[in-house]
């Protein structure tokens, strides 16, 4: 009994961890107080570094630039010919840290694991269902990032941000929400597209109340790209396998619903760490290099 | 299988510097400064109102 209480103890540490991660990293992407009360975007140079994750630019507390605004911008109607400076910005994250921005450092991603808090019923998506609906998020970032903004332009020749105007639920949430209650122009301009973006808002954020983040797991164009990613990304998980018992508490502690013990890196874990809290016997580690004795699956390497 | 770890540690390094060297291409060809001009102005599309 004391090893189990021991062991709630070590998860609630982890989650705590996950959370005090989770709120700097958002604190920091969100930094302009002022903004917030001024009803007005900052625009200082930071802006024209993006950040990791989901945050849109037109939220007043932001310091930096989104980077699926920032891209569909640069590749709009493919005037401004490769863009270098967000895709490598993008890749620099991938190869370093993989998903674990998803799970460790996005805004939307912490509103939605607090949602998922709320004690109402939980629903579990069913299988066959799940597996095929996970591919959204790449038509997502195929379709409404790149093809859209880059080749549907309107009569006069400009470009439209389709996935921020149409889908988004982050810039509804950090940037119009404030925005429009902070601004009574704003307020008199909001129509039909508000009302659409409020309502896409509210469908995702009720979902996150049963299913653990929906928007991470279907349609999230950024988490997408850092899917293709986790595989060769410096920060990994690794899995000793003398140790493992396969009792599969790493598999129903995982949010994401990764079978752990047979793609311990695949494209869907978010490096939250909810397995290695969960694991009994400590077969789960996390590293920044790989370790020299095991591969990412923990099988020892042969000399 | 060492020799599979190596070429993932080449591939990891290699991937980085890709990523480095498009940031820097990226700065040379002023493509920081067009993300700062749309990233400083309200984004009406984005919250909902353009």
């Amino acid at each position: 009994m004391p090893g189990m209480h021991r062991h709630r103890l070590k998860r609630g540490a982890r989650s705590s961890f996950q959370r005090v991660v989770q709120l700097c990293a958002c604190a920091l992407f969100n930094g302009y107080a002022l903004g917030f009360q001024k009803g007005k975007i900052f625009k200082g140079p930071t802006k024209a570094a993006c950040v990791p994750v989901l945050n849109c630019y037109s939220c007043p507390g932001a310091l930096g630039a989104c980077p699926i605004g920032s891209l569909q911008g640069a590749l709009g109607g493919g005037k401004h010919g490769f863009p270098f400076y967000v895709l490598g910005t993008l890749a620099l994250f991938g190869i370093l840290l993989g998903r674990a921005v998803c799970g460790l450092l996005c805004p939307f991603g912490l509103v939605q694991d607090l949602l998922h808090k709320i004690p109402v019923p939980k629903f579990k998506v069913p299988g066959k269902i799940d597996r095929l609906a996970r591919y959204i998020k790449y038509g997502v970032l195929l379709v409404l990032v790149v093809l859209l903004p880059a080749f549907a332009l309107t009569e006069a020749g400009a470009y439209q941000p389709w996935f921020c105007k149409y889908l988004c639920p982050a810039g509804t949430l950090g940037g119009g929400i404030p925005l429009l209650l902070s601004n009574p122009a704003l307020r008199q301009a909001a129509g039909a597209l508000f009302s659409w973006k409020l309502l896409v808002l509210v469908l995702i954020l009720a979902a996150a109340c049963t299913v653990h983040r929906p928007f991470c797991k279907y349609l999230c164009p950024l988490g997408a790209f850092y899917a293709l990613f986790n595989r060769f990304s410096f920060y990994q998980l690794q899995l000793d396998r003398s140790k493992c018992t396969g009792c599969k508490q790493c598999e129903r502690a995982c949010p994401m619903g990764v079978e752990i013990t047979q793609e311990l890196n695949g494209p869907e874990c978010i490096r939250c760490g909810k397995c290695k809290a969960a694991c009994p016997s400590k077969a789960i580690s996390s590293n920044l290099a790989p370790s020299k004795t095991r591969d990412s699956l923990g099988h020892p390497e042969k000399k | 299988m060492k020799s599979r770890s190596m070429w993932g540690k080449v591939a990891r390094i290699g991937m980085l510097a890709a990523a480095l060297l498009s940031i820097g291409a990226g700065v040379a060809a002023g493509q920081h400064r067009d993300v700062l001009q749309k990233a400083v102005m309200v984004c009406l599309e984005c919250i909902g109102i353009g």
